[in-house]
């Protein structure tokens, strides 16, 4: 306790952020995708992260879940450096994701899917699971219902039994964000949840969104080209570009920023 | 597949219907070799095809777990020939030259082969598609040299090959050897196609799976990859070498010989035209590999000679021609063939 609360001194003002990003760059061969970038995310807050194609959101979510690791800097998640978990413990700690491009197991039902995402907060081996060992039937009604209960909040119902492989994209999304939430993530990364959808479609996507935030009480870090969900939806926005973060503020803020205008006018650089 | 989809979907009505087919089973399970027996001691069954039908189920079991490794995993395999040896080999050692029972042989040969696979699986780790296919393959063409290397001879008895004797049925029970045999051989096989069930129907098949479909999406699930790429590995080896110590036993002689390369290919063939994510399609790939065996040579004569060939052919050309001939009418494998089939059949008498 003592030390937690030392800790948390110690790291300054923005240790009660559940994330600190601290000056995180990123190099592939000599593209520079993140450069020197930091911020925070507040607990319980719906911060948009947002810039233009090939600014380096979706590396900087990948380094988040240690798909990739930086060049420099550091990633603090709950006060903790992530960068020396390895990449499976990442979900454990917290941090839950979906995929830019849908990442689904296409050969599983979507419920079997949704199921994957309970992987991290339950713990049956093969042995348990191949001799149907007591503690078998007590997880697996676990892993059921908490899968059940996320097809609802997602309204995915009837999708439940179809094969994820063969459905349309942005019913792929959603499925992506109930198996993210299985796993009951503190922080939940979204990366482009909006990306096919239409009028009515993003309308409930943002209910969905606010909910999921009051109701499974999670943190959410939303990477979005949508500017009208992004500015409804947000608490706090960052923008980024070429790997460089630009501004951070209110969305109002930053949608002022001439900085942000230029970047997507595409006028500057 | 409607049978694996119902399981799955956990209502109460669902799981009672799973309930009443595990019964059914369980049931023919018991019926079946029953009668089988039955007609043995009547004269109606030889013990010649009490031998053919034990075979069956032993390359079954093999077959089933290269479907656990390549169907469910995603792992290609070309050397599981290789296993099958290492199972036939411990059993047949530790019969002949420990005087070991057949019951303490088994599971030893399972651990055994447990271990190989295992510890061939974790640096294949770092082996994708093509690479992991070669290790294999070289692995299916060292085993029989490493069979008949000249210092090894001791323990293996190099190209003279090892006499394994069948254990007479236990308790006087009045059984021929052959019959005996076949009950053993099934009951291994029910207890691991179970197993397999269970590990399948479960968070550990789903992370299977999931690897299978996206592996870098399952890391971020929390799913060791390494971890689970290396004991499925081991668990399909485990199958395939027990496969191999059955074999060794109801053939009663084991040589490097036996397991040559053509091995590893039979049970890959077997497994995909059975269907290779199909846990049904393994027994239809048991009863393909034996029958192969056993008539491919006859086949490709007869076919040589139908259409007078000046050339002598290889039986196993009997093996290339099935082979595209299934997948050119049923690229799912028969059991995934039937499902289609089934399925216009039941939409035809809707109509
Ligand atoms: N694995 C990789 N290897 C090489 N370059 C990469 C890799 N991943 C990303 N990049 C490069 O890093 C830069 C940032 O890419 P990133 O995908 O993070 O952009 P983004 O902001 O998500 O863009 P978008 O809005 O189009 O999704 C791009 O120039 C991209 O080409
Ligand atoms: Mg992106």
């Amino acid at each position: 306790m003592v030390a937690a609360v030392a800790e948390r001194v110690a790291a300054g003002p923005s240790a009660n952020a559940l994330l600190n990003v601290q000056n995180v760059s990123v190099r592939f061969g000599g593209i520079v995708a993140l450069n020197g970038v930091s911020f925070d995310v507040p607990r319980g807050a719906i911060l948009g992260l947002i810039g233009p194609n090939g600014a380096g959101k979706t590396t900087l979510f990948n380094c988040f879940s240690r798909l990739y690791i930086p060049n420099s800097g550091d990633i603090l998640f709950e006060g903790r450096s992530i960068l020396r978990e390895p990449r499976h413990a990442i979900p454990r700690l917290g941090i839950g994701r979906t995929f830019q491009n849908a990442a689904l197991f296409d050969g599983l039902s979507v419920r079997d899917n949704i199921k994957v995402g309970c992987h991290a907060s339950t713990g049956n081996g093969f042995l348990t699971n191949a001799l149907r060992l007591p503690a078998r039937h007590t997880e697996e009604e676990r892993i059921g219902k908490r899968a059940d209960e996320m097809t609802a909040v997602l309204d995915l119902g009837s999708y439940a039994q179809r094969p994820a492989g063969g459905l349309p994209f942005p019913i792929k999304k959603r499925v992506e964000i109930a198996r993210a939430l299985a796993g009951a993530p503190k922080l939940l990364l979204l990366d482009e949840p909006a990306a096919g959808l239409n009028h009515e479609e993003v309308d409930a996507l943002r209910a969905q969104i606010r909910r999921i935030r009051d109701a499974q009480n999670v943190t959410v870090l939303l990477v979005e080209h949508h500017m009208s969900l992004v500015m409804s939806v947000c608490d706090k926005v960052v923008a980024i570009d070429f790997g460089k973060k630009i501004a951070e503020g209110t969305p109002a803020e930053v949608q002022k920023n001439p900085d942000v205008i230029r970047a997507y006018l595409g006028t500057g650089a | 597949m409607a049978d694996t989809v119902a399981s799955r979907n956990g209502t109460p009505a669902a799981s009672a219907a799973g309930f009443v087919w595990g019964y059914r089973y369980g049931l023919l399970l018991v019926v079946l070799p029953l009668l089988l027996i039955a007609g043995g001691k009547a004269g109606f069954v030889s013990n010649f095809q009490f031998l053919q039908l034990s075979l069956m189920i032993v390359y079954a079991i093999a077959v089933l777990g290269l479907n656990l490794l390549t169907g469910f995993n995603g792992q290609i395999s070309l050397g599981h020939g290789a296993f099958f040896a290492a199972g036939a080999y411990t059993a047949a050692i530790l019969i002949d030259q420990h005087n070991w029972p057949l019951w303490a042989t088994l599971p030893m040969a399972a651990l055994v082969c447990f271990f190989a696979g295992y510890l061939f699986g974790l640096p294949a780790l770092r082996l994708e598609g093509h690479y992991l296919a070669l290790a294999t393959f070289a692995l299916a063409v060292a085993v029989p040299q490493i069979l008949k290397y000249r210092h090894l001879e001791p323990i293996t008895k190099g190209v003279m090959g090892i006499n394994v004797f069948k254990s007479d049925p236990p308790f006087g029970l009045p059984l021929s050897t052959d019959q005996w045999m076949f009950l053993v051989v099934l009951a291994v096989a029910a207890f691991m196609f179970w197993i397999a069930r269970n590990l399948l129907d479960s968070r550990t098949g789903r992370a299977l799976i999931a690897i299978r479909d996206h592996s870098m999406a399952a890391s971020t699930m929390g799913i060791n990859v390494a971890h689970y790429k290396a004991v499925v590995f081991g668990i399909s080896a485990l199958y395939t070498g027990l496969a191999g110590a059955l074999h060794g036993v109801i053939f009663e002689f084991v040589s490097p010989d036996s397991f040559r390369f053509e091995l590893s290919i039979a049970i890959l063939v077997g497994a995909v035209v059975g269907g290779i994510a199909s846990l049904p399609g393994a027994v239809i790939g048991g009863v393909f590999v034996q029958v192969i065996e056993k008539y491919a040579d006859a086949l490709t004569k007869q076919i040589s000679a139908a259409v007078q060939l000046p050339l002598e052919l290889d039986p196993w050309l009997i093996y290339g021609i099935v082979l595209i001939a299934l997948m050119y009418a049923m690229p799912t494998g028969i059991v995934g063939g039937m499902a289609v089939l089934w399925r216009r059949l039941k939409a035809m008498r809707g109509l």
